[in-house]
């Protein structure tokens, strides 16, 4: 090899070897694979540390303040409007046949089978899976991670597992407040827009409700907490690249949380239909 | 390629019972081997300054060390325990034993200088009424007493570095692992790193391990002591050979150790590679 720039490389001299397509997929299949691995492991890993101690209670509270309390006010301002506006529109398509006082039915079936735990999961999604890779995020890189294994504490029980559980126990609730909200805009637009009762709008919208409608809202839920939580958890704590993977990482953890719902809604739509149909 | 120089010298007094031993360790990441069969040890209350350019993988020995990485082969045992086999959760047990100063002191930006240091007396469940005395102590002894409340934000860099000193001293650990303390630092700051360090030493006899590329902090080392009835750092005119807490140094090169030996054994290395260090 030449000692300076000034003397003539040798003859054999290669210019770095180009991957081929094929290793290139099999490197990115790899990587794919491993990633999906760690994933589990570390969403397995963060309800199995509910099993054995030390558990951290108070850590678990504090995230429940953050996540749930601090999420309320969103969630209560766009279910209102979420109601008021499938009011409007389901209402003068049932206005036309002369069904108006329908609208009660199919505003409330909507929100609590769909559109309540969907859209409060991709807006907790959007505010605590971010929230959740960039606080874990910055900690990896200032080494806090380090610092916390170095001083004896599993960072998965530390930081996982209370954040997890936290979404775990505030997103069904939340949702039930969205819906709840949300019905009360959806009847607030029906009074003024369609001159629909309160009380027959109100009525209407419970007396439709069956325990399967509620039961596939509520296991939609529990599904997109574990979803978000564990997602912005595995994001944050496989932040690589300093603070701009740090801001990779917190953009991924809503794009990743957020498809994720949206997939699994569909099929766990047909699972509770099925099971609905089967056992209801 | 330069010849190895000739004070190399892995013998050590046999009496005296190892904390850190290093047998032929390799660690490897997907940008080639960078630890490359390292193999060291430390007797009980000795300090071993590992020196290197930035990139040799000091800072790796240290995680090594304290288990938060494993080896791609070789063994690490700390305190006669086999580390390098332990699992994750054998492993949070033993890092207990040891004392961490990270090179920023990655203290928790969410906690106050107090919360920080009784940190691990909190995840141990000690009684909070033993905490508070415990928390005082150790910040008195790095003379941040009036921080406790004070966020980390709001310290200087050495006063961050001085925190974590505390931190890793409130667990009274037998091993304390130094990752460039001074670096960054001012010379006055630094000069209260390491008086910190050997009053840390020499009142506590910790075994230590310090990572540093600043040879002037490894001589502070090994020439000076703290004597605690005057309470001040002064000039150790003892042989080397007699001082209860020998200083060591370990220059990394390539991923190996290139020189080992005492300050004066590396103060009369002739090698063209070392005498850039002592220039």
């Amino acid at each position: 090899m030449a000692d300076t720039p000034l003397q003539a490389a040798p003859q054999d001299a290669r210019a770095p070897e180009v991957p081929s397509v094929a290793e290139v997929l099999q490197d990115l299949a790899k990587t794919s694979v491993l990633k999906v691995q760690n994933y589990s492991k570390l969403s397995l890993q963060s309800i199995t540390n509910l099993a054995t101690g030390p558990r951290y209670v108070q850590d678990t509270l504090d995230q429940m303040d953050d996540i749930g309390v601090g999420s309320l006010p969103i969630v209560l301002l766009s279910g209102f409007f979420i109601g008021a506006v499938m009011v409007l529109q389901t209402g003068t398509q049932f206005e036309r046949f002369g069904q108006a006082s329908l609208t009660g039915d199919i505003v409330s079936l909507a929100l609590v089978r769909e559109l309540g735990p969907s859209i409060t999961g991709l807006l907790v999604a959007g505010r605590c899976s971010s929230g959740i890779a960039s606080e874990l995020g910055s900690m990896l890189v200032t080494e806090q991670v380090d610092a916390m294994r170095a001083m004896g504490t599993d960072p998965s029980r530390k930081l996982v597992t209370p954040r997890v559980l936290a979404t775990l126990i505030t997103l069904p609730l939340l949702t039930t407040i969205s819906v709840f909200v949300g019905l009360i805009g959806g009847m607030v637009a029906s009074v003024l827009s369609l001159r629909i009762n309160a009380t027959t709008f109100w009525e209407r919208a419970i007396k439709i409700l069956e325990f399967s409608d509620i039961m596939q809202g509520f296991s939609k839920t529990v599904i997109f907490a574990f979803i978000l939580a564990t997602v912005g958890c595995y994001q944050g704590l496989n932040v690589r690249g300093g603070t701009q993977g740090v801001g990779r990482a917190t953009t991924q953890a809503v794009v990743v949380s957020s498809v994720l719902i949206i997939v699994s809604d569909t099929f766990l739509t047909k699972l509770a239909l099925y099971l609905a149909d089967k056992f209801f | 390629m330069e010849p190895y120089p000739s004070g190399l010298n892995t013998t050590l007094t046999a009496s005296i019972p190892l904390s850190i031993e290093f047998k032929d360790v390799r660690l490897g990441f997907s940008e080639g081997e960078i630890l490359r069969g390292v193999t060291f040890s430390a007797q009980e209350r000795e300090t071993v300054i590992l020196l290197g350019e930035t990139g040799t993988g000091k800072t790796l020995l240290l995680k090594l060390a304290a288990g938060l990485l494993r080896p791609d082969s070789g063994s690490i045992r700390v305190l006669d325990k086999d580390i390098s086999s332990l699992s994750e959760s054998e492993l949070l047990d033993a890092r207990r034993q040891i004392g961490f100063v990270f090179q920023e002191g990655a203290l928790f930006d969410s906690l106050t200088v107090g919360e920080n240091v009784a940190y691990r007396l909190h995840e141990d469940g000690v009684d909070e009424d033993e905490i508070k005395p415990r928390v005082e102590e150790v910040l008195r002894f790095v003379e941040l007493a009036h921080t406790t409340d004070s966020l980390p934000s709001e310290l200087s860099g050495g006063m961050r570095r001085r925190v974590s000193i505390a931190r890793a001293l409130i667990g009274r650990p037998p091993i304390v692992l130094y990752d460039s303390p001074t670096a960054g630092l001012d010379p006055l700051t630094s000069q209260t790193i390491i008086s910190l360090i050997l009053r840390l030493r020499d009142v506590y006899g910790v075994t230590a391990l310090l990572a540093t590329h600043r040879l002037q902090d490894g001589f502070a080392l090994a020439n000076f002591h703290f004597d605690p009835q005057a309470k001040k750092v002064r000039r150790d005119s003892s042989p080397e050979s007699s001082r209860v807490a020998p200083t060591r140094f370990l220059v990394l090169r390539a991923g190996k150790i290139y020189f080992e030996g005492s300050p004066d054994e590396l103060m009369k290395s002739q090698d063209p590679y070392l005498q850039r260090f002592l220039i």
